[in-house]
């Protein structure tokens, strides 16, 4: 190798190594294009439904039309643009098939997320639910796991009355149920404590069989999820992707006649997704790279 | 000798009763109100945290100790939700009692609490969620390197759940026939493969773990072993 090759070769070397302690401000200037770009180019990379997004599917489609159902509302505002999509489908999907709807959440803001699904969702989509007859809301208890814990024994006990003050005995939807068996399928949209893993924990191991419980749960806690899939927890929705799946069959099956665009969220924020992955797996490449890079240097030095 | 005795006993008895009441159905309700008492003391300790907030935000203020301001902001949000709260700022009259000011509704937006939740805390806290894809992709290129065997493994599997969460895994190896014998090579299979094998197997024996910790410190509360959660006073 002659003096030039290796003076050439030790500054692509020296580039390479000097890219590891690059100003994060365009790490982040990368960040904000890969999710920006995509968002403006409206990019929607096609979806292939997987097992787990079919098997709430199915569970829901799988309990006797017009069933009763709790839906409980477990994460707030933060964990909205990961979970609202997955709540949207899931409460447009039990209206379609003529379920009794049940509201409830074990977050305190998690209330008036569902007070937001049911007017944008429910009432919008599928104006003849009237309250009181085929859907309710029982609202926030403070208590975590202890609500769910009452629950599978006196829910009259845990909630006297609805979020509004109305006495559950006087709506008739709610008035004969007395505890979690009384449903047939329990949901919950979860982000983290108390959520899902509570809901198998206390309800489910309480009344094994009794109901069919589905889940909608954030990226960060599906692990620990997964160890209740499929037994417990007979159908799981993970994230982002989990939602843009399920939308697809949820669609596919019930199109709505207008505003379509509120069951595509899902698959609208996949396309930031795709990128921005990808983006993450080029910048762990070239900090590798970098660090390789760096090594050969010091060995030279040396 | 009653401040630790009396907690001791309530705890022993409480945990007990829960343990009975799951086994036998005719101390249900007893287990009911023992769960009631624990619902009452988490809404207790709001109220308790609320004052916890107070107290060391005052403190801070008085003392005009580095980010002062940012204690002062917290105050004053608080106070004003508090009061948007309790007194239903601009609450929307009820039909059934519209003369009646405390029978309104102050969650739609045309409430103060309502239009604050609505308008900026919704926002702020999805702001803030948001930013941490920034900070993740920072300390991936930062501090994701292949420097032993753990981490290449820790890598290669970021790397496969990463591609496989996205059409880009689909894009990549989706030609490989699901029935071939290479369909192993296909990123969602080994998806599959990682999360519902690897990582479930990894999480029961987690779990477990956890439960039989949970089952041991618990006995040891309830029969009086443990006191460490009494004060030493």
């Amino acid at each position: 190798m002659n003096n030039q090759t290796m003076q050439t070769f030790g500054g692509v070397r020296g580039f390479l190594a000097r890219m590891g302690s690059i100003d994060r401000r365009w790490i982040f200037l990368a960040v904000a294009l890969s999710i920006g770009v995509p968002i403006l180019l409206q990019l929607r990379p096609p979806e292939v439904p997987g097992p787990m997004a079919r098997a709430t599917f199915e569970a829901i489609e799988a309990i006797p039309s017009g069933s009763r159902v709790l839906l409980s509302f477990d994460y707030d505002p933060a964990s909205e643009g990961e979970l609202q999509p997955m709540a949207n489908a899931l409460v447009h999907h039990c209206a379609s098939r003529g379920h009794k709807l049940v509201f409830m959440a074990l977050w305190p803001l998690g209330k008036q997320l569902a007070d937001t699904t049911i007017k944008d969702v429910l009432l919008e989509f599928h104006p003849g639910y009237v309250y009181g007859t085929d859907y309710a809301q029982l609202g926030f208890k403070t208590g975590n796991e202890g609500v769910i814990k009452i629950m599978t024994t006196a829910i009259p006990q845990q909630y006297p009355s609805d979020a509004a003050g109305t006495p559950l005995a006087s709506l008739p939807l709610v008035a004969s149920i007395k505890r979690l068996e009384d449903f047939k399928l329990i949901g919950t949209i979860s982000a983290g404590y108390p959520g899902a893993k509570e809901w198998v924990q206390y309800a489910d191991g309480a009344n094994p069989d009794a109901f069919t419980l589905v889940a909608g749960s954030t990226g960060v806690q599906v692990s620990q999820l997964l160890p209740y899939y499929p037994k417990q927890i007979e159908g799981l929705l993970v994230a982002v992707k989990g939602a843009a799946e399920y939308e697809m069959l949820v669609t596919s099956k019930y199109p709505v006649d207008h505003d379509q665009s509120r069951f595509e969220e899902g698959r609208r924020r996949m396309g930031p997704q795709l990128v921005a992955h990808l983006l993450v797996i080029a910048l762990i490449v070239l900090g590798n790279i970098s660090m390789i890079a760096g090594r050969g240097l010091k060995g030279g030095a040396r | 000798m009653l401040q630790r005795t009396i907690p001791i006993l309530i705890l022993a008895a409480s945990g007990a009763l829960l343990i009975i009441a799951y086994f036998s159905p005719f101390t249900t309700s007893w287990g009911e109100v023992v769960v009631d008492w624990f619902n009452v003391l988490a809404a207790v300790a709001y109220v308790l945290g609320a004052g916890n907030l107070l107290a060391v935000n005052l403190e801070k203020v008085s003392a005009r100790r580095a980010g002062w301001a940012y204690a002062l902001l917290t105050l004053l949000s608080f106070g004003a939700m508090l009061a948007f709260g309790l007194f239903k700022i601009g609450a929307v009259p009820n039909a059934d009692n519209p003369n009646v000011h405390f029978a309104g509704s102050y969650e739609s937006t045309q409430s103060a609490f309502g239009w604050v939740y609505e308008y900026i805390l919704s926002p702020l806290t999805a702001t803030m969620f948001a930013l941490l894809a920034f900070y993740v992709a920072s300390a991936a290129f930062r501090a994701f390197r292949a420097k032993n065997l753990e981490a290449i493994l820790l890598l290669g599997t970021a790397f496969i759940i990463l591609l496989a969460q996205t059409a880009a895994g689909m894009f990549l190896t989706g030609w490989i026939p699901e029935a071939s014998m290479f369909a192993f090579l296909r990123l969602d299979w080994m998806k599959v493969a990682i999360t519902e094998h690897i990582q479930t197997a990894g999480m029961r024996a987690i779990t477990i773990g956890i439960a039989l910790g949970i089952a041991a410190t618990s006995l040891r509360l309830i029969l009086g072993i443990d006191k460490s959660y009494l004060s030493k006073n």
